[in-house]
Order: C-alpha cells, then structure tokens, then sequence
C-alpha cells in the first residue's frame, strides 16, 4: 500500500542544458554570467564548520544539544540531592520507566511533523494493553507475539479512523482525537470490566513480563551495543565519504569521529552501568533491559522512513506548507492516513510496554496525563507543534527528561504535586528556549 | 474580438518559427462573468513574453487555464502546434509548463534541494538519493548563476525573497520545463532583489527557455520583455513584439484598450489591435 508516491517511473530531471547555451539572448542581449561561489555550509573545514555549527545554533538550528545539556543538569541536581539516583539499580529503574514515554512520543511525532495533533494516544496505549493482556490469557491463549502484533494493528485501526475523519470530512485533528480520548477510556473501562477482576487484568505471561522486565545478558549487551555503535560509525562515515565523492561537502572527518567516540562512549558507560549487579539479598541481576535495545530499534526504524523515504519527506512538507506539497503531486491524503496508523500502532507499542512493566492493566491508567507527557516529551525535545519540524531522537530525549523528573523526584520523597510543577517548568523553558531561538532566525 | 499582431503583415520576430504555446478563442466565464473573452495568445518559444493588464483584466485567468487550474469555457490551446487539453497542472508539468506562483508554493522548512525535488525526489533503492538531488540542484543553481544563497542545505525560509523566487525558477528549469510562467515575480521585492530576478528571467530566455511574465511594472516589463501582450477587461487588447510599444502606449493599453495616436509609435501601429474594448 504505497500508493502515496507518484509511480517510480518520473522521468528524472536530468542534467540542465549545457552551459554553452550561456550567454547569448536571442536578442543579442549580453547576459551577465557570474561565477558561482559556492560558500561553505558545514564545510571540510574543522574551523570552518565550528563556525558555521555556531551560526546554527544561534540561528535557532541547535538541535538536540541544549536539551540534552538540561538532561545532564537535571541528573546531576537530582545525584547531589540522592546518592541513590545513579546507583544501576535506580538507573535501570528509570530506562524502564522512561520507554513508554518516549514511546508515546514517537507516536506523537508523526502527526506534529503534519501541524495535527492525537490527544487520544494514552488511551489508545490502554487499549493496545487491554487487547494484548486478554488475547494473551485463557479463554483465547494467543502466543504473546500474536496477541502483542493483533494489538498493535487494533491501535492502528483505531488511528486510521482518526485519520479518515481528519482527512475525509476536514475535522481539526484536535476535536477528533479529543472525541477519542473519551471514547477510548470508555472503551477501556468496558474491556476491563467485562474481562477482568476487581477493575485490573493480570498478565500472567511471563514472556508479556519480560518485555519490560528481562534484561540482556552481561555479553549479549555488550555485543549489542559494540554492533550499534558500529553500525552507527560506519553509516555517518561512509555516507560522508559518498557526499566527498560527489563532490559535496560533508562534515570534517574529525568532527564525525568524535561523534562516533561519543556515541560509543554513551553506549560503554549505559551498559556497564546495566552490568552491575542490582539484583537483591536474594538473586543477581545484570544486562541492559530489553526496552533500551526495543526503544533504540524503533528510533532507528522510524528515523530512517522519516528521514531517508519519500513518505517522511512528505510529511514535512505537509506539515510546511500543504499547498506546496499538493501543487508538487504530493498526495495529502494517504500520507496523513499513514502517520495516524503510524501513531495508532506505536501507542499500543507503548501500552504493551506501560502495561508489562505494571504486570497489569488496569481501569484507571491516567491515559489523560500520559497523553500529555506523551506531547511534552516531543516538544522538550524540540518538536514544534506548528508542523514541519520535529524528529524521532526529540520524543527520546524529551521522554528521558521527563522520566528523570518522575524518577528522580520520587526517590527525593517529593510528592506527584511537586512532580507535575516541575515538569510544568520544564516544558515552559523549552517551550521558551525554542521560540527564543526562533526570533532569532527571524531576525538574522 | 482582438486583432493579433501576427494577422497583419509579420514581423522580424515571427517568423523565427510556430509558437511554442498558442490559444485560440479562449473564454472563460464564472457564472455570468466573463473573465476572459476569446483571447488569442501567442507565446513563441525562447522569449520572453510580459502580459500586462489592470487589476480584473483576466491575468490571472489566463495563466490558471494554462497551468491547468481551470478549464476554458471555449477555445482550444495549441502547443507546439497540436491542440491539447490542460485538465490539471500535473498535466501542464508533463508538457512542459511550469507555473511559478506568486505565493511561490515552497516549504518554509525544507532546504533549497528538498523544495526544488518535492515531489519529483530521486530514489536510489528506493530509498531518497540525496547526493545525487543536491549535486543536480547545486548545478542547476549554477547553469542559472544564482550566486547568492549560501548552501543549498538552509531552509528556504531563512531566504531573501529574490532569492526564493531564484529556488522557485530553478525548480521548474530543472523539470526541463519549455515555458515557465511567472506570476508578479517582482511585486513584493526591493531594487536589488528586483534586478537579481530580472537578470534571471534574462538568463532563462537566454537558455532558449520560453518566458510568460505577469507584472504591473512597466519598467520591468521594458527592460526583459522580448514580446508585450496587453488585455483589458478580459478581451486581448494588444500583443506584439515590445518595440512596437513605448510606455505612453502601453499605459493606454491597459487603461484604456486602445492607443489614441497609433501614428506616433514608429510605423509599427499597424500590429496593435486598436478594437479591443469594443466587438
């Protein structure tokens, strides 16, 4: 079903006429040819391209890195205030924690990058949890993966009909999805009650368990991690090395090799952490949790269609300028219906995580603030909500944000109150860094 | 009716050949509007041609029924000599008509390569070919000597509005288009910016490039136009080679349909249809 593209047949624009058809107008009129500089973006050059990643981020350009800089003051401030905070037990506690909602947050990305919006998202997340728990446990007894794939595909139904209404009858995604949020907890509420005991369905899997749970061995997570990284390493660089060949700049290879020492370094660090024993008095436990190899699979799948496909390339320009996309041939239809499916499948993904790390599903997951967070992970990270802008690796940094918030203010005593105001400030200063930055750009 | 300049003797430019684009009794009506009554244009291919009116004269709803936007109520468009129908701009895009708007349909967010491809990417494997966009972008900017954008990878919505109109050209000269459009390309620009688009619709002619330029602005007009096509009030008023215009004529043209003193206009007075208003 990839109808959305145009057929693969276009006729490629080929290479413009040669330049011997310069310079001479049919009037006899003398054209001024000029040479063609052209300036460096991020250049060859190691100074060079320092001073032109400069001009970005004050250009409001910055990417990721002063969010992440907010990450590591707020690790630190949180490690002062409890010694406990980066012990590996709490540090796994908190990768567990952090993948629905950085999960939801993906979800999330795909229609703000199309300037819509899907409040329904942590009751479809419910919903995902419920399906996959029932379907897992007598009477039906599905394998766990079964249960987990229809589950996924039910959410997804469920954010094509959002996508149906907003495309098909010109619904504001806001009211659409608002409708659904309601509809969906009352949905959940009736599964719940219908199949469950005293308002809860207990997973009883022990494979549904160990999605949030298990742990890679100490080896298996070394292994995967050295692949990753590798793999990492080899991709940026080779793709350098073609853009050299081309005849196109590319970043300074010193400049690529320290982004790959820095990922490798994060990665070491990541899982030696994860292979101190953390167990208790009665059992080791060791390895990386699955939801880090889980969550890292799904950045890296979703980042690729956005970044390297034509679809993701359609949706930014929907979200840009959805007048320029259609006059260009691109389809607005199919590719928003895909981005709601896209969001309806990876909120159930984020339920069937919530729900195995609980070990239940119960009737009152607050569906109303994960759907919330689920928005505030994407926009910490700097999504825009105006559309056109926003990437994967924002949900991961903003659901990591907000994450080391809940965990950390827990282990600090402080109660939900204090949680909720300080995630409010959060947001707020994101918020506000982006639009600072923003007026910059407009005014350079 | 309008009287073509082509219908009296034919002139030096004429006879360079077939245009390239040419409608015949063209008349488009909304309801009980009549926005464009049998018009016959002519554009010939590798000039430039500056079609001028006042505001309702049926510009606009020329170049919509060229580009595929709406459709003629009569009349029939010939291009390259065969009658074809232009249903929707895809359709204009497949023969070679490229419309630059004056909204200029680009993505504020994406970069000068992402907006020139949008919807025509190149895929390698399927996959987005990005060296290959950028290297056809970085030349076609090149071949046209836009100079002043710095990297092809910023977002157009940190460019100048020249330079926007540039990224805008440029797209549809690397369509291999045959006749680009342009919608007021300079209306909302500055002097400099201004001179760098009209250098460029120069360097388009020059590239053998058929050119359909909209503009309220004589000056400009004078200065790149090869042909001049006057409507009033949705009928034809005047179409010719631009040296058989002055500005004093070209003004009466357009406000009035007709030029009072033909005789003052070099000998040439003959090409300009002086019945246009009037049946």
């Amino acid at each position: 079903m990839t109808t959305q593209t145009p057929p693969a047949s276009e006729p490629a624009p080929a290479a413009p006429a040669s330049p011997a058809a310069k310079g001479k107008g049919p009037g006899g009129r003398d054209i001024p040819t000029t040479v063609v500089v052209a300036a460096p973006d991020l250049s060859d050059n190691f100074t060079e391209y320092l001073r032109a990643w400069g001009k970005r981020i004050r250009n409001g350009e910055s990417g990721v890195l002063p969010v992440l800089g907010g990450l590591v003051i707020l690790v630190v401030i949180f490690q002062i205030q409890s010694s406990a905070f980066l012990s590996a037990r709490n540090f796994a506690n908190l990768l567990v924690q952090g993948a629905p909602y950085v999960l939801l947050g993906m979800a999330e990305v795909w229609v703000l990058i199309l300037g819509e919006i899907d409040l329904s998202v942590g009751y479809v997340a419910g919903i995902g949890a419920v399906i996959t728990a029932i379907l897992a446990a007598p009477p039906y007894g599905y394998p766990w993966w079964a249960s987990c794939i229809i589950a996924m595909l039910a959410t997804g139904a469920i954010g094509a009909v959002w996508g149906i209404l907003v495309i098909r009858l010109h619904l504001p995604s806001f009211v659409v999805t608002l409708a659904g949020l309601l509809g969906m907890e009352g949905l959940l509420l009736y599964l719940v009650n219908a199949h469950g005991t005293g308002g809860t369905i207990r997973i009883s899997s022990s494979a549904l368990l160990d999605l949030s749970n298990g742990n890679l061995s100490e080896v298996a997570s070394w292994v995967v991690m050295a692949v990753a990284v590798g793999l990492f390493g080899a991709m940026t660089i080779l793709r350098d090395q073609r853009r050299r060949h081309g005849g196109l700049v590319a970043p300074p290879l010193a400049v690529t090799l320290m982004k790959v020492v820095a990922v490798a370094a994060a990665g070491v660090a990541l899982v030696y952490v994860c292979n101190i024993n953390r167990g208790s008095l009665f059992g080791v436990l060791r390895g990386v949790p699955y939801p880090v190899p889980i969550i890292l699979g799904v950045l890296v799948l979703y980042t690729f269609a956005l970044g390297r496909t034509r679809f993701g390339r359609y949706l930014y320009a929907i979200g840009g300028n959805a007048e320029a996309a259609r006059r260009g041939g691109v389809s607005l239809g199919w590719n928003k219906f895909w981005a709601f499916v896209l969001t309806g499948v990876t909120s159930g993904a984020a339920g069937i995580l919530y729900a195995s790390r609980l070990g239940s599903v119960s009737n009152n997951i607050d569906g109303g603030t994960l759907v919330l967070y689920a928005v505030a992970a994407a926009v910490i990270g700097g999504t825009s909500l105006f559309g056109g802008r926003g990437k994967m690796v924002h949900a991961l940094v903003g659901g990591l944000v907000i994450a080391t918030i809940y965990n950390g203010m827990g282990l600090i005593g402080l109660a939900a109150s204090y949680q909720f105001m300080v995630t409010a400030l959060v947001l707020l200063a994101a918020v506000t860094v982006d639009a600072l930055a923003r007026r910059g750009r407009d005014n350079a | 009716m309008s009287i073509t300049a082509e219908s009296g003797a034919p002139t030096r430019t004429e006879d360079a050949g077939q245009s390239l684009l040419s409608l015949q009794g063209i008349s488009k009506n909304f309801g009980a509007v009549q926005a464009l009554d049998h018009v016959d244009l002519d554009i010939p291919a590798g000039q430039i041609t500056a079609l001028v009116g006042d505001n309702g004269a049926g510009k606009s709803t020329l170049i919509k029924t060229i580009s595929g936007i709406w459709q003629p109520t009569a009349g029939s468009i010939l291009w390259k000599g065969s009658p074809v129908t232009v249903r929707t701009p895809r359709d204009a895009d497949l023969l070679g008509i490229a419309t630059v708007y004056q909204d200029l349909a680009l993505c504020d967010n994406l970069d000068i390569v992402q907006n020139m491809f949008l919807g025509h990417e190149k895929l390698k494997a399927r996959l987005l070919d990005e060296t290959s966009m950028e290297k056809i972008a970085k030349q076609t900017l090149a071949d046209l000597s836009v100079t002043t954008v710095a990297s092809v990878r910023q977002p157009v919505g940190s460019l100048s509005g020249g330079q926007r109109q540039s990224v805008a050209v440029a797209r549809a000269v690397m369509r291999e288009a045959q006749l680009v459009i342009m919608d007021e390309p300079t209306a909302a620009l500055g002097v400099s910016q201004t001179a760098q688009v009209i250098e460029l619709i120069q360097r388009l002619g020059s590239r053998g490039i058929a050119v359909l330029v909209i503009s309220h602005n004589l000056t400009d007009v004078f200065q790149v136009a090869d042909r001049l096509s006057v409507l009033y009030l949705g009928n034809l008023a005047s179409q010719g080679p631009i040296a058989n215009y002055d500005t004093q004529s070209a003004v009466e043209l357009i406000t009035t349909g007709t030029v009072s003193h033909p005789e003052q206009h070099g000998g040439n007075a003959n090409n300009h249809d002086t019945g246009g208003a009037e049946p």
